[in-house]
């Protein structure tokens, strides 16, 4: 049974708090900030992130964005059997060194997929940071990573599933 | 996404769905060329072997870069060097280096069907490089994909292949995979060098090139093997490019928006003149570019028979 953790109306309130805190504590150098989505659901989160930082910052402030596919640098690859996982297009249409890169998941949980966007972030060049944006930690981590900005923190052995409007009609947080 | 094949033997034995995710496959690899650090750790750990009992420095080092850019570990074994001259059989070769831990073996044989005796022996992944008369199915693949980037759709299209047919395994290739992609496909050379009762493949057979030419969407044309001529098959060099070479006259015939394809190496002023392959209509040096990435899409997408499990826990 899925149980709806987060509802529309909070989901949209922790988009927005996490801009905030992305914004304040990079004040001084929102010129050099870039904002990179991963796939599937962290692109669509990145690009909200991106209007709400764009509304606070004015309208001098344009934010690069990028999305990022981390198949090829999985470290499961094989364990997956004979059915391999489609390759989605990595997009990172800006020069990333010496930028400030978000990185935007929706679910941190082991940190493996992290590792591997790490990976393939420092394969286009090297970013002065990088820091992580989720929208929800589940915990279990299996990899010393952690991140620097949280929608919400919902410790789970359960499966957590983040649902976005543009995919899935619904903006919502569901266990599964 | 579901390849579920060990082996890439050749595009007969693929259907349209098969061929379609090996071709919606390749974008992603070719946008890996474009990054700073060209390389994917996909494959690290995995030995990939060439084994290639034909020259060939085009396939051969296409296949190399395509491992190495997914970091796979490379080993080439040319024939002149090795066992295989002092009387090693093809399968005893094939356990040799699966026996050092060899995952995917490319193989290139002047016998039609060597791959797939070491594809029925061998837990590795084998791709065929070529084998005899009979198909080349990585080049195919790579036509077919510079085709789908160029004109989006194969519903219809009309690809000609032009040359020398018979011996050709691109032209095998080429017209298996087209016919079940929806393409229509033609040939012309001289009726020599025209498999008979090719026509049961569903393809249309012409004698006379300026009459073929001014259907097709897109015309790839095959290397005269000019080692052939010994066998006669055609009464001098002089007389085949005066009937079946692409000139820019024949050219001018054409659709205006008609790609020109060559699976090289070329014969330039043979089958294609020079004019011909460097005009605009012309996609020689992307097909090679893009042969790396599709081969990088077949080692992404093939699975090797798991051994053992080797894990670290």
């Amino acid at each position: 049974m899925a149980t709806v953790i987060l509802e529309s109306a909070p989901f949209a309130e922790a988009i927005v708090k996490v801009s905030k805190e992305i914004f304040d504590d990079n004040k001084n150098c929102l010129k050099e900030l870039a904002v990179i989505g991963m796939h599937t659901r962290g692109v669509f989160l990145a690009k909200r992130i991106i209007a709400q930082l764009h509304k606070l910052g004015g309208k001098e402030l344009q934010i690069p964005f990028g999305s990022l596919d981390i198949t090829l640098y999985r470290d499961d690859i094989d364990d997956l059997g004979s059915d391999m996982p489609t390759i989605k297009e990595t997009e990172i249409p800006f020069d990333i060194n010496k930028k400030n890169i978000i990185l935007v998941d929706d679910v941190l949980y082991t940190g493996r997929t992290i590792r591997a966007a790490l990976d393939v972030l420092t394969s286009f060049g090297r970013p002065s940071f990088i820091k992580l944006a989720v929208l929800v930690d589940r915990g279990c981590r299996e990899l010393p990573i952690e991140a620097n900005y949280i929608g919400l923190k919902y410790p789970s052995k359960k499966k957590i599933k983040v649902c976005c409007k543009e995919l899935d009609n619904i903006d919502q947080i569901v266990v599964i | 996404m579901s390849l579920n094949h060990k082996d890439l033997l050749g595009l007969q034995f693929l259907d349209k769905k098969e061929l379609q995710i090996i071709l919606d496959s390749v974008q992603p690899f070719k946008t890996l060329f474009t990054r700073s650090v060209k390389k994917a750790p996909t494959l690290l750990g995995k030995t990939v072997v060439t084994l290639f009992y034909e020259p060939s420095t085009r396939t051969r080092t296409s296949f190399e870069i395509a491992a190495k850019r997914l970091s796979a570990d490379i080993v080439n074994i040319t024939v002149q060097a090795s066992s295989v001259v002092k009387g090693e059989s093809l399968i005893d070769t094939g356990k040799t280096l699966e026996a050092m831990n060899a995952d995917y073996i490319i193989i290139r044989h002047s016998m039609a069907g060597a791959p797939d005796i070491l594809a029925r022996n061998l837990d590795a992944s084998v791709i065929n490089a070529g084998d005899g008369f009979h198909e080349h199915p990585t080049q195919g693949l790579l036509d077919l994909y510079t085709m789908y980037e160029k004109k989006k759709s194969f519903e219809g299209l009309k690809v000609l292949l032009v040359g020398d047919i018979l011996h050709s395994r691109v032209a095998k290739s080429n017209i298996w995979a087209l016919n079940k992609m929806g393409a229509k496909v033609a040939v012309a050379g001289p009726p020599t060098l025209i498999p008979p009762r090719i026509e049961e493949l569903g393809v249309k057979v012409f004698y006379n090139l300026d009459e073929a030419i001014k259907e097709a969407d897109v015309i790839n044309i095959l290397r005269i093997q000019l080692e052939r001529q010994k066998e006669n098959l055609f009464p001098s060099v002089h007389e085949y490019v005066e009937l079946y070479q692409l000139t820019k006259d024949r050219l001018a015939k054409a659709k205006k928006e008609v790609l020109i394809m060559h699976p090289g190496p070329m014969n330039r002023g043979i089958e294609i003149s020079s004019a011909v392959a460097d005009s605009p209509n012309a996609v020689i040096n992307e097909q090679v570019t893009n042969g790396i990435a599709v081969r990088m899409a077949v080692l992404y997408l093939l699975k090797p028979k798991v051994k053992k499990n080797v894990s670290s826990n």
